[in-house]
């Protein structure tokens, strides 16, 4: 089903006067409300007059991670707080957490974009959707929550963790589509395989996840193993929550609401935008956000953009998965190194399990590079000669992969950390400056 | 003929042999032979047990990897030449020995064997009258 047909099907046309009338609307609006960007904009010789229509967009300047902490915690806001219903706010990897605050009307805007995604997930509101993301400071429980009932579904609040409940509940209530990090819904099967849980017993069907980023392969062994269709929702707490972008059951790209938030893509060195189609760091401008409209945010995720009709029939541009972000990728010995690269080449070995640790250290001038990766019980040989093969297998595939040597160490199995958030997969030891 | 052997595969850290026999002599589980190879990564144990069903549910439950692996456990006279005739035979016959490990109890040493063939293993020394011990006599030493 297509929530709101009009505006998900609509022309390349339709929609570009859709953006264009709201974005004049936000920047007036900003440029009269934030003394910080009406600084900003004065800076590079703009007044609200200058952005008339999308093709003005790039003449904005570029707001990052460091104005929300500049401006911490409300000085984005550009309402009085008598009109904020909500705040939520993402924890910082360095300094302050980030702030964002929504009005009533952004709550119902969201709520809608969820429900489109869900209903882009394939999801009915005779569904029962379990939510696994974490309730509280984080969008990803409440956002999901408020788009689920919106669809008129019902909500099972479970919250992250509890893993032997969240399996209870799978098989009591009947749940038929769950919503977690793609990695807590691996560790959900691992848990699920101990405890002889079948999965033809469960009505699961969907899963939408997001959070964090994963690959095709990763999708692939949670399709596998729990019976289900994954799909990818996209979603950052600046921008407004989960919600942003989802998957459609074709599964081949996430579509924007992009009425709401409108995309670009630019080259994260020259931050010029690059051409149609390229790959590059994506930046969103909200432009119908009352409490803390952003204006050309850097996401730091790297994708790209297709702008054909999709097989579902909405027109709504497509955003490829994230191929990492341009601010967690590694720089080892000179080499750019994405985790997810890593991830790929485990998941296309059946012998290892997809959890791993990547340490990497300074010795002197050179890094060294250690993976810690879990031995599958049944791929565990008893004979000294097997396991140093399948070592041997993992580094080189690492080597021709990445470029770089890898220290593979074989670990047993539950050592590395297993979490209902965000998995933490790398370990820098460095001292940077 | 067929022994179960044990098989735990385990990173080098200290303790973690140590929480092996724990566990086992916590569940009341005697351990009749005991094996490690080690390489500067990882070791492997390899146990043979009273009670290999019960081991393997208690080393599980405790997150171990471990697997169960046929042997056969050869009973030789403790004297000088004894094994070298049997490996012999076993050379002779195009039997390739994975690993072995042994242990002597008194005038008898037993000697466990991992062959990469084991039903030729076990035809090849039968048929040269070789005395294989029997798993419920091993089980119980």
């Amino acid at each position: 089903m297509i929530w709101n047909e009009k505006i998900e099907c609509a022309t390349r046309d339709e929609m570009r006067s859709i953006q264009s009338k709201r974005l004049n609307d936000t920047v007036q609006r900003i440029y009269h409300a934030i003394p910080y960007y009406r600084k900003k904009m004065q800076e590079a010789g703009l007044t609200p007059h200058d952005i008339k229509s999308v093709d003005d967009l790039k003449k904005l300047p570029f707001t990052t991670k460091a104005d929300l902490r500049d401006n911490y915690p409300f000085g984005l806001f550009t309402v009085p707080m008598s009109e904020i219903v909500r705040l939520h706010a993402s924890s910082g990897t360095t300094g302050k957490p980030t702030v964002v605050g929504y009005t009533r009307k952004d709550i119902q805007m969201w709520s809608e974009v969820v429900t489109r995604s869900l209903c882009m997930a394939g999801v009915h509101h005779h569904d029962i959707v379990q939510i696994a993301y974490g309730y509280g400071l984080f969008t990803g429980g409440l956002g999901i929550h408020y788009g689920t009932e919106n669809l008129g579904a019902s909500v099972i609040p479970i919250s992250g963790g509890n893993t032997t409940k969240q399996i209870q509940l799978m098989e009591d209530f009947g749940s038929s589509v769950i919503c977690c990090t793609p990695s807590y819904a691996l560790n959900i099967a691992e848990v699920m395989k101990e405890q002889g849980v079948n999965i033809k017993n469960l009505k699961l069907r969907v899963g939408i996840f997001g959070a964090e980023p994963w690959t095709e392969a990763m999708r692939k062994e949670i399709e596998d193993k729990l019976g289900i269709k994954a799909i990818d929702i996209y979603g950052l707490s600046e921008i407004v929550g989960p919600g942003v972008s989802c998957e459609c059951e074709h599964q081949c790209g996430m579509h924007i609401n992009e009425d709401h938030f409108l995309p670009e893509i630019i080259d994260p060195e020259t931050l010029e935008p690059v051409a149609p189609g390229e790959m590059g760091e994506l930046v969103f401008t909200t432009i119908t956000k009352e409490g803390m409209p952003l204006i050309r945010y850097r996401t730091r995720d790297l994708t790209r953009l297709i702008e054909e009709k999709c097989a579902c029939g909405r027109t709504l541009v497509r955003m490829v998965k994230c191929k990492g972000r341009s601010d967690d990728m590694l720089i080892i010995r000179g080499v750019n190194v994405f985790p997810s690269q890593i991830e790929s080449v485990l998941l296309q070995m059946s012998e290892v399990e997809p959890h791993y640790l990547l340490i990497i250290e300074r010795e002197g001038t050179l890094d060294t590079v250690t993976l810690m990766v879990e031995v599958q019980e049944q791929f565990f040989s008893d004979e000294v000669r097997k396991l140093q093969e399948l070592r041997m297998k993992i580094t080189r595939q690492l080597e021709s992969t990445l470029g770089i040597s890898v220290n593979v160490k074989l670990v047993e199995p539950k050592t590395i950390e297993r979490t209902a958030g965000k998995a933490q997969r790398v370990i820098d030891k460095r001292l940077l400056i | 003929m067929l022994i179960k052997q044990l098989s735990i595969f385990l990173e080098n850290k200290s303790g973690r042999l140590n929480e092996v026999s724990a566990i086992l002599g916590a569940a009341g589980i005697n351990m009749s032979a005991f094996s490690v190879a080690d390489t500067s990564e990882f070791g492997i144990l390899r146990l043979i047990v009273s009670d290999h069903e019960k081991a393997l549910k208690v080393l599980r439950e405790n997150s171990f990897s471990v697997s169960l692996t046929d042997v056969v456990c050869l009973n030789c006279p403790n004297q000088p030449g004894a094994l070298a005739r049997a490996l012999g035979i076993l050379s002779d016959n195009n039997v390739s020995i994975e690993y072995l490990y042994a242990f002597s109890v008194g005038e008898t040493a037993n000697v466990v064997i991992k062959p990469d063939d084991l039903e030729k293993c076990i035809a090849v020394l039968t048929e040269h009258s070789m005395e294989l011990v029997k798993a419920s006599d091993l089980y119980r030493i």
